[in-house]
């Protein structure tokens, strides 16, 4: 079935995308995002070590670019301006690579975004060229708006970032997939396999999840679950489920031909 | 003698020194890194022609893993 996910003219099979944080090593996290079958996977930009082991391994040759579709995130800014230096270090650091992932951070406790720093900061980045898919609250006007400010992925919460809470309002990713023309990714807040399964029920694009695997008991088999959940959804998206009824009045089976009472 | 700020911590060195040599003090040589100067990305292709300032600011960034 040629059912791609489409992101800045990039074709791509799969529809998830994961984080490759908390990990207990290179070895796992390589286990779980193999076994997750993405194809984008996102990093952080963090300052090197000065002085500790040069030659301990380095991420990029556990996950290369030439397999994967690295995006560069921007976790852990609380400003516009931060945000853009880190990319910028990031397109530097990954030889002109501009597909990245924008987030900036209102609080450290809730990790909510802050959309007026993120717009500001979305601007920025798209003016330089950058391509920005962008994590952002469920508000389907901000949504609307970071579309066409240029942004080529709309990435609205699900609940807070590494809550795994799941979906808490399915009506607000709605409002926003009916507002916006680029794909929308749930980014943040799936805790278990249903959870991704009924964002893209919903008829979301895709989902972006890291916690939800690394913080399994079994990453590498939630992770191979999480892939399965994200083609299941799709697929009964693509479906198109049968419609809620509190009772039917028409059971599966034949009602003619059943056979005789014995009772007179 | 100049001081410098690297991700944070001074460094002191005799002699102005390019980023180059600054990169090979640090054993980062060949290693992928990015670098910003006073809030500027050095290219690598420049390491060897800048030269380091007294004051000046900068920032050695790696990929890790994140979400």
């Amino acid at each position: 079935m040629n059912d791609k996910l489409i992101i800045a003219g990039k074709s791509y099979s799969s529809r998830l995308l994961v984080g490759t944080g908390k990990y207990k090593d290179f070895a796992e996290t390589q286990a779980a995002v193999e076994a997750s079958g993405a194809e984008i996977i996102t990093i952080a930009i963090r300052r090197s070590n000065i002085g500790q082991n040069p030659n301990e391994p380095s991420l990029l040759e556990v996950l290369p670019p030439s397999k994967y579709t690295l995006l560069p995130n921007t976790a852990g800014c609380y400003t516009a301006d931060d945000a853009v230096r880190t990319l910028r270090l990031a397109r530097e650091l990954l030889d002109g690579h501009t597909l990245v992932k924008l987030e900036v951070l209102g609080d450290p406790q809730s990790l909510y975004p802050n959309m007026i720093e993120t717009i500001a900061a979305a601007k920025t980045l798209v003016a330089e060229g950058f391509q920005v898919m962008v994590y952002t609250s469920d508000d389907p006007i901000i949504a609307r708006q970071l579309e066409d400010l240029g942004c080529v992925a709309i990435m609205p919460l699900a609940s807070l970032i590494g809550s795994g809470m799941g979906i808490l309002n399915p009506w607000n990713l709605q409002l926003v997939m009916e507002r916006v023309q680029v794909p929308v990714i749930v980014d943040a807040g799936v805790g278990t396999a249903s959870d991704a399964a009924i964002a893209m029920e919903l008829g979301c694009d895709g989902v972006l999840m890291n916690t939800a695997i690394a913080a399994a008991q079994q990453p590498v088999l939630m992770a191979g679950a999480m892939k399965k959940a994200v083609e299941a959804g799709r697929d009964a998206y693509l479906a198109g489920r049968m419609p809620k009824k509190f009772y039917s009045a028409s059971p599966s089976s034949p009602t003619a031909g059943i056979i005789g009472s014995t009772r007179s | 003698m100049i001081t410098v700020s690297i991700n944070g911590e001074s460094r002191q060195f005799p002699q102005a020194i390019s980023v180059a040599v600054l990169i090979d003090e640090l054993g980062l040589t060949g290693k992928r890194i990015a670098l910003e100067r006073n809030g500027e990305i050095v290219p690598r292709s420049m390491f060897a022609a800048q030269q380091l300032a007294d004051g000046d600011k900068l920032e050695v960034v790696v990929a890790v893993g994140g979400g």
